[in-house]
């Protein structure tokens, strides 16, 4: 579904991604982990449209992306729930999940949103509040609701665990989980490589704009490096 | 009574065009966080091209229609030529580039216009309607049913469209603006568009009644501005209010006190409006968790 070839990036006259290969069949979640720095948010941008890429292509269900713009890709089913939550914090919870489904104007708007509030309860209790008073995990999770209401075929979820409690962890891992019976298909990122890797399919390890390593999840989890760099057991 | 009436009205229809400028900062603002100082130089080319089209032979409504559009393809250009290569500059450099629009704008319209004083022909006449004891031009009421129609418009954009809300997201949220789908570029354009067309009404407007000059822009564009403040920066109802408020304090000020201290009105209110409640009237506080 999603295949990424040579792909590099840079910031300015620093080279950030050396060269990515990656790819994401249809129905799987795969996760990409590696610590602070490696790439692994420039990464997502790049396929998202929103970071020009220097060399390389992107290829997404038969379309090639070199300079698409993030709008044309999401109307293909590229979906980005970006790092850092980005909602729109001065509007209302409402609005932020009907913009996440700006390119529809139909019936299934409406049949979507309650399928988000469905998902995400908390939310329609706060449909009618600034989305800026929300608490974090409250954000992260009108964060992927608004990608959600995109209509993706696929979504980049970028560090949906940073900064939150570990109850909410948890609750935002069984929900990429979830995702997958509602037939989206996941490319996560992931500091918390123990918790990705234990509901991915699949893994890359990231170090310094490289990929280092490759496998199964559950591969990757029994790997000694790996559990002695990123899992620290 | 009469006479604070007759200042009453006076005050309504000048704050009438600070709130149509105020208007038009609030789009680009809406859209940006900038505001464009270059707003006044709209209203003046909305005025100057009305009077010369009109000299050139056009019938009034078709010169005021093509200089509102006009207005509004210099406003998609500004932005194309100025505003959208800078993008990633701060908001304060983004200011200074709208200045240094304003002066380009203000020189080219004195070398393709000229530096007369130019008038146009009220709309409806120039017999004064009497009320309460006071009297109103007829273009008075031009002026103001034509900033309660933009506002109502305005008001109507923001809250009820999609699109209005793709306007307020983007500038609240570029990048995340552009994952949802919206073609941020598409609303920059619009933006600039909207506010210059907006512009360019008022100048049609009010043009028969305070005459307008190549350089009418500069302090049109300073009132604009106390007004947006005063009722809150990005609020099409502060706009409004601002507008109208500044007006009456003005016409007040020049009736009871001394007309020398009129101008300084506007600049009172932009300091006492900063030091005492910078979200001014209808400003909302930014709530954020980081």
């Amino acid at each position: 579904m999603l295949t990424v070839e040579n792909l590099r990036a840079r910031y300015g006259r620093i080279e950030v991604l050396h060269g990515i290969d990656l790819t994401v069949n249809s129905g799987e979640i795969v996760t990409v982990v590696g610590a602070n720095g490696a790439g692994k948010t420039t990464l997502l941008r790049c396929l998202s449209g929103i970071q020009p890429i220097t060399d390389g292509r992107v290829v997404f269900r038969g379309e090639t992306y070199v300079t698409t713009p993030a709008h044309k890709r999401l109307r293909h089913g590229l979906a980005h729930s970006p790092e850092g939550r980005q909602i729109f914090t001065n509007l209302s919870v409402e609005e932020n999940l009907r913009l996440g489904a700006f390119l529809y104007d139909d019936d299934r708007v409406a049949r979507d949103m309650d399928e988000a509030f469905a998902l995400f309860p908390m939310l329609r209790e706060k449909r009618n509040l600034a989305a800026g008073g929300l608490s974090g995990g409250q954000q992260q999770m009108l964060a992927i609701a608004r990608a959600l209401m995109g209509r993706p075929a696929c979504l980049l979820l970028d560090e949906p665990s940073m900064g939150l409690a570990p109850l909410l962890v948890r609750q935002i891992f069984d929900v990429v989980t979830g995702l997958k019976a509602l037939g989206v298909t996941v490319l996560l990122v992931e500091q918390n490589a123990f918790g990705a890797l234990k509901v991915a399919d699949r893994g890359y390890v990231m170090e310094t704009g490289r990929i280092a390593m490759e496998g199964p999840a559950e591969a990757l989890i029994a790997d000694p490096r790996i559990r002695e760099a990123y899992l620290g057991i | 009574m009469d006479a604070l009436m007759q200042f009453v009205f006076s005050g309504v229809t000048v704050g009438a065009v600070y709130a149509l400028v105020a208007l038009g900062f609030t789009i680009i603002y809406n859209a940006s966080d900038v505001v464009n100082f270059a707003q006044g130089e709209f209203v003046m080319l909305g005025g100057m091209i009305t009077v010369f089209a009109h000299l050139a032979g056009l019938p009034l409504p078709l010169a005021a229609l093509g200089a509102i559009l006009a207005t509004a393809a210099l406003g998609v250009a500004l932005n194309r030529l100025a505003i959208e290569p800078a993008r990633g500059a701060p908001v304060v450099s983004v200011i200074i580039i709208t200045i240094g629009a304003s002066i380009l704008i203000r020189g080219a319209a004195q070398l393709i216009f000229d530096k007369q004083l130019h008038g146009l022909p009220a709309f409806s006449g120039d017999d004064p309607i009497r009320v309460m004891g006071a009297t109103i031009l007829p273009q008075s009421l031009w002026v103001i049913g034509g900033a309660l129609a933009v506002f109502v418009g305005l008001w109507a954009f923001f809250t009820r469209t999609l699109t209005g809300k793709a306007v307020l997201a983007t500038s609240n949220n570029r990048t995340a603006a552009q994952l949802v789908g919206i073609n941020t570029g598409w609303v920059m354009t619009l933006a600039f568009g909207l506010s210059a067309a907006i512009g360019a009404l008022a100048g049609v407007l009010v043009t028969p009644i305070t005459l307008v000059s190549y350089d009418v822009g500069v302090g049109l564009a300073l009132k604009g501005f106390a007004a947006a403040m005063l009722g809150g920066m990005g609020n099409p109802k502060g706009a409004l209010a601002g507008g109208i408020l500044l007006g009456l304090f003005e016409a007040l000020t020049a009736g009871y006190v001394s007309s020398h201290y009129k101008e300084a009105v506007a600049f009172i209110v932009i300091l006492g409006v900063l030091f005492a409640m910078p979200q001014g009237l209808f400003g909302r506080a930014g709530t954020e968790r980081v």
